[in-house]
């Protein structure tokens, strides 16, 4: 379960979050949609450990992730439109190095599993330089849950995928979410968040304006509200 | 801390392999410090005696401005696809990144000018067989000094627009106790001076490294973080 209280994000004059109340359940599939500069990115890199938030608190399963961030950050792991992967590493040279920094034990086993389930085992030796935008994020994928973390964080993952690839990664994140993940995915793709979500919520100039079940919308209704709220945003 | 360390050297392993793959960095390093001193010993007579005097201060331009080359590149690698991020997301404390950035940098440059050392001795006319062991020992020192700073700086440049230009401005000003102290012993090394006549620049080098490699590794958190 991740708690976010009264979270605050200020870089310098401006405030990125102001005052974020969030509860995601254990297994639940959240997804944060808000136009540019609503600060979406801001809170996942704070819910990721990479920046400490100004004031307000966030616990993943009752640890206080700006008190014991390594502790923390293996429980997490992070998917974004960035793969953070080398160009000059092979598919599984890649995921070795991200694995070891986790200490994990057979760790050339877990590789081929999850170069397997990504669909990528027949490229496990190229080098990631050569790979396509839906590779790299199949590839990111299997990095990001090389440790199997509770927590699944989700920057932005549909931007410069094509649709078939965008297909490919909805059926990964479907999949995850079965496995009791508690997913907490940014996005301006309406339809896809919608989809696999459990819950939705719009962030706008970095507080929540709404939030709702996904079942209860479509995505004509949903598109209707998001409007809405970022016309009253600006 | 046995994991600590082993997650250190992952981390300069992984540059190693990377760079010793594409060779980007070595080959322009080496052609830099190959070109300073060709240019330089065009515009000097090889043999003449006051190249003893003018000698040092060669080395240690070449030596540093190829060493400001390899910085530069250092962090841009991990700019790539954000995978600076990726190694804030793991388990390992964030000083643990600067430590193997520091290894990965001073092998590569400590390689470099290893290379180069002999060329220099050719270039030059000077036998260097005698004052090997002192000029090692500058060396390293220096190296380590100016790899300890000049990585936090080029961590701090590369989120930086036109960070290529604005490190060596940065970063030149700050090591200029070092590579004073580096030229003055290498010139004194090699006028075969004992050792106590250069002692207090090798004391001078050696704190420079103490205290700079120490605050370097306690900011490096605070300064990636933002």
């Amino acid at each position: 379960m991740i708690e976010v209280s009264r979270l605050w994000k200020s870089y310098g004059p401006v405030d990125a979050l102001r005052g974020i109340d969030l509860k995601i359940e254990k297994g639940e599939f959240l997804t944060v949609f808000g136009p540019n500069g609503a600060g979406k990115s801001t809170l996942l890199k704070i819910l990721s450990t990479i920046i400490k938030p100004t004031s307000g608190k966030v616990n993943t399963d009752g640890i206080d992730i700006s008190s014991a961030n390594e502790d923390a950050r293996r429980r997490i792991g992070v998917i974004s439109h960035k793969a953070f992967l080398y160009g000059n590493l092979s598919a599984k040279e890649n995921l070795l190095f991200f694995g070891r920094l986790y200490d994990l034990p057979d760790l050339e086993k877990r590789i081929d599993e999850l170069l397997a389930e990504v669909g990528l085992a027949h490229r496990a030796n190229d080098m990631v330089r050569t790979f396509s935008r839906g590779m790299l994020q199949r590839l990111t994928i299997a990095r990001a849950i090389i440790h199997n973390p509770a927590i699944i964080l989700l920057d932005e993952p549909y931007t410069g995928l094509d649709q078939h690839a965008a297909r490919m990664l909805t059926n990964l994140l479907k999949k995850l979410h079965t496995e009791d993940k508690t997913i907490v995915m940014t996005t301006h793709d309406i339809t896809n968040g919608l989809e696999i979500s459990d819950r939705i919520v719009i962030q706008i100039l970095g507080k929540i304006v709404f939030e709702d079940r996904s079942a209860n919308q479509t995505v004509e209704t949903f598109e209707r509200v998001y409007f809405e709220k970022v016309g009253e945003g600006k | 801390m046995g994991n600590y360390l082993k997650k250190v050297f992952l981390i300069a392993g992984k540059d190693m392999r990377i760079e010793f793959r594409s060779k980007e960095k070595i080959y322009s390093m080496m052609l830099f410090s190959l070109l300073v001193m060709v240019i330089f010993n065009f515009a000097f007579e090889p043999g003449a005696e006051y190249i003893k005097d003018v000698a040092p201060g060669i080395l240690w331009v070449a030596f540093i401005f190829a060493a400001s080359l390899g910085l530069s590149r250092s962090f841009i690698l991990e700019k790539e696809e954000d995978c600076m991020q990726g190694l804030m997301l793991s388990p390992l404390d964030r000083s643990g990144i600067y430590l193997g950035k520091v290894i990965g940098n001073f092998i590569f440059t400590m390689t470099i000018e290893l290379l180069s050392l002999p060329f220099f001795a050719l270039f030059f006319n000077l036998s260097l067989t005698a004052a090997l062991p002192p000029l090692m020992i500058v060396i390293v020192l220096a190296t380590f000094g100016f790899i300890a700073v000049g990585t936090l700086f080029s961590a701090l440049s590369v989120g930086i627009r036109g960070g290529d230009m604005i490190l060596p401005l940065l970063l030149f000003p700050m090591q200029v106790p070092v590579i004073i102290a580096a030229v003055k012993s290498t010139g004194m090394i090699m006028a075969g001076s004992g050792i106590e006549m250069y002692s207090q620049w090798l004391k001078l080098l050696i704190a420079f490294d103490i205290i700079f490699f120490v605050a370097s590794f306690v900011i490096f958190e605070y300064l990636i973080e933002e």
